[in-house]
């Protein structure tokens, strides 16, 4: 553990990321191949089944200290990260110990075969022989989310760096169902043919948000545009006789769309589509639909009828088993044409629209008109461009429309986590009914931490009750709430809830009286819901 | 007839009702015993101010021209119905535990403290009282710290190792107390010291006093750090990001506050590096401190109060939180 231990504390030292990725680099070549293909599998979110409950971890870890359970839970808050409260909280280790990485992944791995007393004697017995990075990075092992600036783009320019291969050629052979227990690292990264995984899906190209105006673009003829779905990206593989669905987080999400699966009945072998899924009756459903069907791995048949999706596909990845992604997007984009031209009516791919404009105006205007189609603006593509790997500038854009917002009255407060540990950035946000106010949102983004700083003191110092970690405070400051949608929610006492809430503005300008009604809030959702 | 307690928790800080003076208040009050020269306890507007020998002229620094008697470390002086002592608390040179007592009780204001020699301080010596009145800055078991040195060599390798990647380091701390403390810590055999404004006119005070400190070099509107070569930048964390820090070129910044134990901090200073030294007590050092003045009542303030007290009273003792004004020094402001 202690070569991946320096390692992290290289990577986490550093604030440059040219730093960085060095030091990953440096560690793809020297670490032994078990411990690179874990570090790979790590850095691309893959980790060990957890072994043990967060719940165990708490009342070991204060067992252990000697200290009371209430004392961890105190504590842990402020910290912000439980592997790292459990680091800090249990007294410095006893012995020590340098089996490298693998060798404690698959002692992990090995605890959910045992009975828990055992388990928890191995976990102490852990804690004892690591040091404090180590042993935070043990608990990262256990509760997963290895989030310390490394992003899978940064770890696969280290990859390419270290191996001399093509960045966005190793970027493709780590997409797929792939785990350390199904390949070897000189299979997933060196082999010279890559393993024939059926699965596996092609990088997805990310735009950017369109910042200046369209006309900073150029030509209106060089472009194409379309709408830009409120839904979730994903691609669809139809390879080997079966079918794969893949989020653009990477998720296997196959089985959570059955729908999906009689696209194999209408397409070819050999088709790899990128699209949008939307629950769909006969045009795109509120996101509240699909909202549903995102957190089930399996789907109850009542659910299938009420919020029934399909793929608005708009681009063709690969087609007969070739793969596309060099050809300019406009002829990508005539044989994806081609391919769902005959599609029946109740086929679950269809094509989405693409909308001709001649001129900027003319495009302006059709981009007020999204939230209509539930659309949430425009997505402008370059006729010329190749599909890239990943995030780049240039060639395509996403136009959004403007959020949405509110005049809101901050209620509650409470303690961020991680970088934000120690500041207030986590509020409870309420409107008016008559003269109470009805809680509505959280927010815990869009302020700078100057600003968090200055909320900080003052929450401080006007903290009228605490339930726990939670501080009531006397309602003063008003925040303009921006957000992407809105619809209705009996969950909540307001009856509304908000996609993607932010703070945009805090208005020291308004007194409170002055914030938004639960009227207003109604409104947007009659107009906007 | 109820006799007053010995000291009372009023809207302008601690007062002894006997003595009719205040400690460390935060409002201009007729008599101010101040512990230290940190600004969250020697504030300005005070008629008469009383201190250590040690404290004042940094006192006299920051605040201007203040009427001020000083007394040594252990002195007794009788003010009204109450005897008052003044005791080392390790935290900075000249900070001091207040001792009050009144007809054989006896209470004792900590201030800030640590027990840590630093070297440079008086070292920190325990107090016997019914009542003691703690700071709790660092008062969770997460916050531990390791031994002075220890952290001072990786500062030093810190300082070698910016300095073979071609990057000047800097070191970003507080002007009264840590930037004295980490320039004792510094290997000036590896270069020199260049000291920001706020930090070099501290340590003028400092030796004008007597108080030993290396050598170094004060940075000027002339200073270019290729006169220097191998040179460290000691400055406030004020100066970092400002037009000031830029002329040094490529740097490696460093930041010293016993906050850098938790990552989430580190990440947030956004700083190269974080060092973990603090000048406030660690969970061990306050549990001792407490156990050694040997007090049943313990009035818990600065810090983590609520969380702090509860802790004592599952130890047998009688903890209370002091209301106050002010949550004490949190990360984000001085480590005062
Ligand atoms: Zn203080
Ligand atoms: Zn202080």
């Amino acid at each position: 553990m202690k070569e991946f231990a320096r390692l992290f504390t290289r990577i986490d030292q550093s604030t440059k990321t040219n730093v960085k990725v060095a030091a990953l680099a440096a560690y793809f070549a020297s670490a032994p191949e078990a411990d690179r293909l874990w570090t790979v599998a790590l850095f691309s979110g893959r980790r060990p089944k957890r072994a043990v409950t967060t719940t165990r971890l708490r009342e070991w870890a204060a067992e252990a200290a000697g200290y009371p359970l209430w004392l961890f839970e105190e504590a842990y808050p402020i910290v912000g990260d439980l592997a790292e409260t459990i680091a800090l909280f249990l007294p410095p280790a006893q012995t020590d110990s340098d089996h490298g990485l693998t060798h404690w992944i698959n002692m992990l791995r090995g605890l959910s075969e045992v009975e828990e007393p055992r388990r928890k004697l191995a976990v102490l017995a852990a804690w004892d022989e690591l040091d404090a990075t180590s042993r935070f990075l043990f608990n990262k092992l256990i509760t997963g989310g290895f989030r310390i600036g490394i992003s899978q783009k940064l770890m696969t320019r280290a990859l390419a760096q270290a191996t001399g291969k093509d960045e966005a050629e190793l970027a493709h052979r780590l997409m797929g169902d792939w785990s350390p227990d199904t390949t070897t690292y000189n299979a997933l990264i060196e082999a010279e043919v890559p393993g024939a995984d059926a699965s596996r899906p092609y990088p997805f190209y990310l735009a950017y948000g369109l910042e200046d105006a369209p006309e900073t673009l150029g030509a209106p003829n060089a472009w194409r545009a379309e709408w830009k779905w409120d839904g979730i990206r994903g691609q669809l593989i139809l390879r080997g006789g079966t079918h794969y669905v893949w989020s653009r987080g990477e998720e296997l999400m196959t089985d959570r769309f059955p729908e999906l699966a009689r696209a194999l009945d209408f397409l070819p072998d050999g088709t790899v589509l990128d699209g949008e899924i939307l629950a769909w009756d006969g045009a795109p459903m509120p996101f509240n639909a699909l909202q549903k069907r995102i957190g089930r791995k399996s789907v109850p048949k009542s659910l299938l009828r009420a919020a029934p999706v399909i793929l608005y596909a708009y681009d063709l990845l690969e087609d007969a088993g070739a793969d596309l992604r060099a050809l300019p997007f406009g002829m990508r984009r005539a044989r994806l044409q081609a391919l769902l031209a005959d599609l029946p009516k109740d086929a679950p791919v269809r094509l989405s629209p693409q909308l001709p404009f001649e001129d900027w105006a003319t495009l302006a205007l059709a981009r007020s008109t999204a939230r209509e189609v539930r659309a949430e603006g425009l997505m402008l593509k370059r006729a010329d461009s190749p599909y890239l790997a990943g995030r780049k500038k240039g060639d395509w854009w996403k136009w959004k429309l403007d959020p949405l917002t509110i005049d809101a009255v901050m209620i509650y407060a409470q303690q961020g986590q991680g970088r934000r540990a120690n500041l207030f950035t986590d509020f409870t946000f309420a409107v008016w009914q008559g003269n109470e106010l009805i809680p509505f949102t959280k927010a815990y983004s869009g302020l700078t931490d100057a600003e968090f700083r200055q909320i900080t003191a003052w929450v401080r110092k006007n903290t009228q009750h605490r339930f726990g970690p939670v501080r009531q405070v006397t309602p003063a400051h008003v925040f303009e709430i921006a957000f992407e949608g809105i619809h209705e929610s009996p969950r909540h006492k307001s009856g509304v809830a908000l996609r993607f809430p932010r703070m945009s503005r805090w208005r020291q300008d308004k007194p409170v009286q002055e914030a938004n009604t639960l009227e207003d809030l109604k409104e947007m959702l009659r107009s906007f819901g | 007839m109820t006799r007053d307690p010995v000291l009372i928790f009023t809207d302008k800080g601690i007062y002894c009702p006997a003595g009719d003076f205040y400690i460390d208040p935060w409002r201009p009050v007729n008599r101010a015993l101040i512990t230290h020269g940190h600004a969250d306890h020697a504030r300005p507007g005070h008629a008469r101010y009383l201190a250590t020998g040690i404290a004042a002229p940094v006192m006299r620094h920051r605040l201007g021209d203040i009427s001020i008697e000083t007394v040594p470390y252990g002195a007794k002086l009788t003010l009204g119905m109450a005897t008052v002592s003044f005791h080392p608390a390790g935290h900075v040179p000249g900070s001091a535990q207040i001792r009050v007592e009144v007809g054989g009780e006896i209470w004792v204001v900590s201030g800030d403290y640590k027990l840590e020699d630093d070297g440079l301080s008086t070292p920190f010596e325990p107090v016997r009282c019914h009542a003691f009145v703690t700071e709790s800055t660092f008062g969770l078991p997460v916050f531990r710290w390791r031994p002075q040195a220890q952290v001072g060599a990786e500062i030093n390798a810190w300082w070698r190792s910016s300095l073979a990647e071609g990057r000047t380091p800097m070191l970003g701390a507080y002007a009264l107390g840590k930037a004295q403390r980490l320039l004792s810590l510094l290997d000036t055999g590896i270069g020199p010291v260049l000291t920001h404004g706020a930090v070099e006119n501290t340590n003028r005070v400092m030796r004008s006093q007597g108080i030993t400190l290396p050598d170094t070099v004060p940075v000027t509107a002339d200073t270019r750090i290729a006169d220097h070569p191998g040179a460290l930048v000691l400055a406030t964390p004020s100066a970092f990001g400002s037009a000031w820090a830029r002329k040094f070129g490529k740097l490696s910044t460093g930041f010293a506050s016993g906050w850098m134990q938790l990552r989430g901090v580190r990440r947030r200073r956004a700083a190269d590096r974080g060092f973990v030294i603090s000048d406030h007590a660690d969970w061990d050092g306050l549990n001792r401190a407490i156990k050694e003045s040997q007090a049943e009542n313990i009035y818990v303030t600065h810090g983590y109060t609520d969380i702090f007290t509860r802790w004592l009273n599952t130890q047998d003792l009688e903890a209370h939180v002091v209301p106050t004004e002010f949550d004490g020094e949190t990360l984000d402001e001085a480590e005062a």
